[in-house]
């Protein structure tokens, strides 16, 4: 992590209904407790409609524009293929890549009349080659007993780019931001999620 | 001093309470619309409630100022359109209690019908407007805007867009405090309130006098910033284009506007004094770069290189001010080769049976705005026009007097049931009062579904849940005078088309009113209760490959291209597949299906 005035930029990417809400807000409290200033911006009119939802999120001493400058992403942290091979373009040379293997077919790839992108993986490591991690979310979290604990097992392994911030500090803001029910489940998502990078 | 991360929208709701508002009204909009559910949720010293259009939440925040109350009203860019009327003449009145009006703008369109930039109200209306930059300037303007309104007895415009009302930043709390205004009507006040030609004469010149007052005050006003590093270059701009400028050109001078009207001429003497050459950066409408150059002053760059639609971006920004010296980043893929991703009516949703009937009726489908716009996109394409809340219905109306007897069963109004309280009842009167004979189809679905879960009038329930009356659309309809008023099943699609063929035909106004349709997300209305079963799959025994289901756009429903046969041996090119996990049984599919293929299966 860059300090000394530096902004660090974080592109989370997803399908409404995913859950990237509550990781862009759990990272919120994560950096703001940590001390930060903290800005994010999402477009989320129709998002419960099944469309693309993209969260800015950026962390520094001193942060201007709620939104990245295109080509400016530190981290892209993106929980469906295609929406991840998307913003390609955003990442940095040197950025960083998390995203969870999963692949939901917009509408015209289930008609038939567009093809779902393959080999999304491939063409990014021409780019970033070890800077890119699939992560099985669904799968992890089905073990867990709810696929909905996806979300959090992508932010757990997206933890691990962040070594000076504890694990506690994660948990908390996970507890602060979830009704306590589901405390347990997304606790252990977190760290199957660490384990899994 | 307790600091936390806030959406723009929540910061403006929570500087409300703090400036001691008491009434705060609103009719939902993106990007306003999580303001008021906030007060709602956060905030029991705020009385609030949807009302059942924008012009409505202006008149009652209007009447609540009068008794000094402090008061908001809450809209998006176009809902200050419809309540232009009231707004426009309480710049005359001036208020009593602190009055705001809060505008959400939407450049880009993320969810909208057009990108007008609010900030010519303010001008047209003789009002000032302020507009923060981010959720701690929300807050604190909310604030400000409410002392000012009281220091110059004027409605005072808060301006945010999508970018500010929909980001969270870090916003210092504060408390309460009550407004120190004494309460009461006062009779003796009429010849302030009471717009007729002799008072208006009187209350013109009050206006421009407080114009200049107001003009004065920004001057000194301490959120217009003068920001003077490097002098070679120095950017007029305010609100978000500010932070995206200041972002990319740091080492420049900058004089930030918190108050966009009326602009602070003094100051922007000094600045122009100051600076060797000044840019202004602005979304949208040239807006300040008018007016400055119209006090005589010549810019270096502005809307010559500044894009005048659409959102501006730190990227946007700076490629535009650096010109060919700017680098964009490399492509490494091309985004217009991946498919697209548009919203699209949830599975199980009964617009989608509704506009499929329409589509096979052949209808011209005069639509409006709400969740079933989405049926514009192919493959239903089953919505023909669509321009403003409750237009449908009297759009539909003049086109059948203009076709005459060759409309007859051609034309239809589809309208959702907040956007007829909104704005489709009138319409409705009309039709009825000129003979007309169009027909008006209400999507019933029990609640304001597309900005996200807002009650209405016609839900049973204030924004606070408790229970209250509820509009009865046949009443509503009788009462206005239509004869043929019937209920239609979205969900049986046959039947449907029967009867829209027949109210279509007749030369008389007809009402059809959606029934036992609650839309797909609303929990209590217990929307799955209604299907028989609560998975359909495809019977690859029978399915031709037709692809008659991907006609209906169903997000569960996806086409498999793989050659094959039925049992019977008839050859396909390829079959469906019904994802059980977003299947919800609404039976649909299986209604369209031509040859028996998609079978109720368990989950």
């Amino acid at each position: 992590m860059k300090k000394n005035g530096k902004v660090t930029n974080i592109f989370l990417s997803g399908v409404g209904g995913q859950g990237t809400i509550l990781a862009s807000n759990i990272l919120a409290e994560v950096f703001l407790k940590a001390g930060y200033e903290v800005k994010k911006a999402e477009v989320h009119g129709m998002a419960q409609r099944g469309g693309d939802v993209t969260t800015h999120f950026r962390f520094g001493k001193k942060v201007y524009s709620p939104i990245i400058k295109y080509g400016d992403v530190d981290f892209l942290l993106s929980f469906e293929l295609l929406e991840s091979i998307r913003y390609i373009n955003w990442v940095k040379p040197e950025g960083k890549i998390v995203i969870n293997n999963q692949e939901i077919l917009p509408p015209a790839v289930n008609l038939g009349m567009a093809q779902y992108p393959k080999d999304v993986e491939k063409a990014f490591k021409k780019y970033f080659k070890e800077n890119v991690h699939l992560v099985n979310g669904q799968e992890i979290a089905k073990n867990l007993g709810n696929m909905q604990a996806a979300n959090v097992v992508l932010v757990g392994a997206f933890s691990n780019f962040f070594p000076e911030i504890k694990d506690e500090q994660w948990i908390d803001a996970i507890k602060a931001l979830l009704a306590p029910k589901l405390h347990d489940l997304n606790v252990k998502a977190f760290y199957e999620g660490k384990k899994a990078l | 001093m307790k600091k936390e991360l806030m959406q723009g929208n929540a910061a403006v709701a929570r500087g409300a309470w703090e400036a001691g508002v008491k009434i705060a009204a609103a009719y939902p909009g993106t990007p306003s619309s999580e303001i008021l559910q906030d007060i709602a949720g956060t905030y029991p010293e705020i009385y609030a409630e949807w009302t059942p259009n924008e012009k409505v939440a202006v008149e009652v925040a209007a009447g609540a100022a009068l008794t000094g109350a402090r008061s908001m009203a809450i809209m998006k860019h176009v809902g200050l359109n419809v309540a232009a009327d009231p707004f426009m003449t309480l710049s005359y009145t001036g208020i009593k209690g602190g009055f705001t009006i809060v505008v959400a703008d939407d450049p880009n369109v993320h969810s909208s019908q057009n990108e007008q930039d609010s900030r010519n109200w303010a001008r047209f209306a003789k009002v000032p407007m302020l507009e923060p930059a981010d959720a701690q300037e929300c807050k604190d303007f909310v604030k400000i805007a409410f002392d000012i309104s009281e220091k110059f007895d004027t409605p005072v415009m808060l301006r945010t867009e999508t970018r500010v009302a929909h980001s969270d930043s870090p916003v210092v709390l504060g408390e309460r405090k009550e407004s120190a205004m004494s309460m009461g009507l006062d009779p003796k006040e009429a010849p302030k309130y009471v717009m007729v030609p002799l008072n208006v004469r009187v209350r013109r010149k009050v206006v421009d006098e407080r114009m200049e007052k107001l003009e004065a005050y920004a001057d000194k006003f301490k959120y217009n910033v003068m920001e003077i590093n490097d002098t070679k270059i120095g950017v007029i701009s305010s609100g978000v284009s500010y932070q995206y400028t200041k972002e990319v050109f740091p080492e420049w001078s900058y004089l930030k506007l918190g108050m966009v009207w009326p602009l602070p001429k003094k100051m922007i003497a000094a600045f122009f004094k100051k600076v060797k050459k000044v840019v202004i950066v602005e979304e949208l409408d040239p807006f300040l770069e008018t007016e400055i150059k119209a006090m005589g002053y010549k810019i270096f760059h502005g809307k010559d290189v500044i894009p005048i639609r659409y959102e501006l971006s730190p990227e946007i920004v700076e490629s535009a001010l650096k010109g060919k010296a700017y680098k964009a980043p490399k492509i490494r893929l091309k985004p217009g080769d991946l498919p697209r991703r548009p919203p699209n009516l949830c599975a199980g949703c009964s617009h989608r049976p509704l506009f499929y009937a329409l589509k096979k009726l052949g209808a011209f489908v005069f639509g409006d705005i709400g969740c079933y716009t989405l049926a514009v996109a192919p493959p239903l394409q089953a919505l023909h026009a669509c321009i403003c809340m409750g237009a449908s219905v009297g759009m539909a109306h003049g086109a059948m007097k203009a076709l005459g007897n060759e409309g007859l069963g051609k034309v239809v109004a589809v309208i959702g049931d907040s956007t007829f309280l909104h704005g489709g009842v009138t319409p409705l009167m009309n039709v009825v009062y000129n003979k007309g004979n169009s027909t008006t189809i209400v999507l019933d679905n029990r609640i304001t579904g597309m900005t996200g879960h807002q009650e209405h009038a016609g839900t049973g329930f204030t924004i606070r849940q408790e229970p209250t009356n509820m509009v009865d659309y046949e009443e509503l309809g009788k009462a206005l005078g239509v004869k043929s008023i019937r209920k239609i099943d979205p969900y049986d699609i046959k039947a449907c088309m029967e009867i829209i063929k027949e109210e279509m035909a007749k030369n008389e106004p007809s009402l059809l009113i959606c029934k036992d349709s609650p839309c797909m997300l609303l929990r209590r209305a217990k929307p799955l209760e209604r299907f028989k079963n609560s998975l359909y799959v495809i019977d690859t025994d029978k399915c031709r490959g037709c692809r008659m289901c991907l006609e209906i756009n169903c997000p569960a429903i996806s086409w498999h291209a793989e050659e094959g046969q039925t049992k019977d041996g008839q050859k396909r090119k390829g079959t469906v597949y019904i994802n059980p996990d977003q299947c919800v049984g609404c039976e649909v599919c299986a209604q369209v299906c031509k040859f028996d293929a998609i079978v109720p299966g368990t989950k």
